[in-house]
């Protein structure tokens, strides 16, 4: 019973941080986008306009819940719980401190990957569900560029399974405890920059972000795939696309920079830390760069991105099988 | 527990597959099918096969469904196949006994009467304390090494081959 | 313990339904999902006596399975495309290319 009292909490901890975070991760990247393009950002709503999310939150809710006449309405309904959930579920192994993880499971890496997978199907059913063709296109250009891209994304960390000999997202953080001649920390960042390039790159992808915003590409496909969602449904889908945004960041943490690993500070700070570096390198890039045009992202993705990242896995296994 | 969790994984995926037969539109059919496999993913961690659970999951759901929703979607083909359903009645009467016949025969075969041959050692404390990703990926590269690789060429057999007839026009 | 043959006969269902659905369906999309199902549930019953058998032969063959069903796929559907492209159909009986 106490385990599972135990466990209920640390659910209900994470899944409470996650959202806030979320709440607040709109606020922050509108200031963050606000700075860098030398304006101001929500300021009216709190001090720092730090009420906005809240304001928003309400905004939305009350907002009228429209339902094309057209639609496909079952899975027009369905479509934003199901981007949802698999977002928020990628936290149930993800290590925040040593011992504060959900449930380490002896697949876990393997479980992220199952699991973010899902989160196309939201989109491609909203894209279809709506009966648009806007939102069809948004639909097909996602499911084309999501496929294409977790190809490279599951490469790309193979290099990282080699080394720790694991799929369990625990032992790969303690497979990158103490450091080399007593500066340099043992992350993972260092043998495999090019896995982590490519995962960082990929991953961008997979999020739907800028500069590989193609789905949702306002200026050619109005809002693509939930162009005809409205309120709390149309929430739904932005809360999913934050918390993708902060589940990658977090599994870059894990996989590459050696999750709660460093110095001095609790173990559950650094964490945050080195995904909160993440996630502003991730405005960074939405704020600096333009879209790519469809042909060059497919063209990238395959052409420059899987190559580097098999070259990647047979480096790694070259080196490993010389010095180990 | 293990039969509450059986039952309920069991009769989603049994309910969906029926559902996909019985769906008229294309795309009912293909989520009742992801249904069906994630029920299916269920048994297989009931089963203790954890990694099996995660790649199916993974291999199903996240590539093979997705190219299926991909091509209903692309070929647009929303009311009802494009042409009237002419179901054919010969056709579901000989269709469905077969499947009766099938089924009864199946079962008469795997009652609980059943007989199993002698056991191997990967007993499930011994998969547990090696792990069962490890245990898996032992046999894996030692005893199947030889036909791991050859699926390799099957692979690569159906990335040409797809691209050859996907091509619109061969040069 | 759930046993052995309660896994065996969810199996034989679903690939009767699977059958069912081959037999029945005249959409290629739905007849290739049917194939799915089918190859599905032999795999359930391959890890289950992987399990019964204390053996984990079953478990690496059900990877076996799953790259010939992707590769199935992978063909299957540029099939139906090509196919689609000359007839504008999926549906089967309406797809007359080996009668000359």
């Amino acid at each position: 019973m106490d385990f599972l009292f135990a466990t209920i909490l640390k659910i209900a901890l994470v899944m409470g941080l996650v959202l806030l975070a979320v709440a607040y991760l709109t606020w922050l990247e509108r200031k963050v986008i606000g700075d860098i393009q030398v304006r101001y950002g929500p300021s009216r709503v709190g001090r720092f306009g730090l009420l906005q999310p809240i304001a928003d939150g309400i905004k939305l809710m009350f907002k009228e819940d429209i339902v094309p006449a057209n639609a496909d309405r079952l899975i027009f309904l369905l479509a934003p719980a199901i981007s949802i959930i698999p977002a928020l579920i990628v936290f149930a192994v993800i290590p925040f401190g040593p011992s504060f993880v959900i449930t380490d499971v002896n697949v876990g890496l393997l479980y992220v990957f199952a699991v973010t997978s899902l989160g196309v199907y939201g989109i491609v059913l909203a894209g279809w569900g709506s009966n648009s063709k806007y939102a069809l296109l948004g639909g097909l250009r996602s499911s084309a560029q999501m496929v294409s891209y977790e190809l490279s994304l599951g490469l790309s960390v193979i290099g990282v399974v080699m080394m720790a000999g694991s799929l369990s997202l625990v032992d790969i953080v303690e497979a990158q405890k103490g450091s080399w001649y007593g500066i340099l920390p043992r992350w993972n960042v260092i043998p495999q920059f090019l896995g982590f390039v490519i995962f960082l790159l990929s991953s961008n992808a997979e999020l739907n972000r800028a500069p590989f915003d193609l789905p949702e590409a306002e200026t050619e496909l109005v809002a693509g795939f939930h162009t005809e969602y409205s309120s709390m449904k149309f929430a739904m889908f932005f809360m999913a696309e934050y918390a993708n945004m902060i589940a990658a960041s977090a599994m870059a943490t894990t996989l590459f920079l050696g999750g709660w690993q460093g110095p001095l500070l609790p173990p559950v700070i650094w964490f945050l830390l080195k995904v909160f570096c993440f996630l502003f390198l991730f405005m960074w890039l939405r704020a600096t760069l333009p879209r790519f045009r469809y042909d060059q992202l497919m063209g990238f993705g395959w052409k420059v991105l899987l190559p580097a990242a098999l070259v990647n896995v047979m480096l790694t296994a070259a080196v490993l099988l010389i010095f180990a | 527990m293990e039969w509450v969790l059986f039952l309920i994984f069991g009769l989603v995926a049994a309910a969906a597959a029926v559902g996909m037969v019985l769906q008229r539109s294309p795309i009912y059919s293909a989520l009742c099918l992801i249904l069906a496999l994630f029920a299916q993913g269920g048994l297989y961690i009931l089963l203790h096969a954890e990694l099996i659970a995660a790649v199916h999951i993974f291999v199903y759901a996240g590539a093979i469904m997705v190219l299926f929703l991909f091509v209903i979607m692309l070929l647009d083909l929303r009311p009802e196949d494009r042409s009237p359903v002419r179901t054919n009645p010969v056709g579901v009467s000989v269709g469905l006994i077969l499947a009766g016949l099938l089924l009864a025969e199946l079962a008469l075969g795997v009652g609980p009467h059943i007989a199993l041959g002698p056991r191997g050692v990967y007993d499930f404390e011994t998969v547990r304390a090696v792990g069962n990703t490890q245990a898996v990926g032992r046999i894996l590269f030692r005893e199947y090494l030889i036909p791991f690789e050859l699926t390799s060429v099957i692979l690569l057999a159906a990335m040409v081959g797809a691209m050859v007839l996907a091509k619109r026009k061969l040069e | 313990m759930v046993p052995l043959w309660a896994y065996l006969f969810l199996s034989a269902f679903l690939f009767a339904v699977g059958v069912v659905g081959v037999a029945t369906r005249r959409n290629a999309l739905v007849i290739f999902m049917s194939i799915e199902l089918m190859l599905n549930a032999v795999n359930l019953s391959f890890v289950a006596f992987a399990r019964f058998l204390h053996s984990l032969d079953g478990q690496v063959f059900v990877f076996f399975v799953m790259t010939v069903a992707a590769a199935e796929v992978a063909v299957g559907l540029a099939i139906i495309i090509a196919i689609f492209r000359n007839a504008e159909t999926v549906n089967v009986d309406e797809v007359h290319l080996l009668k000359g």
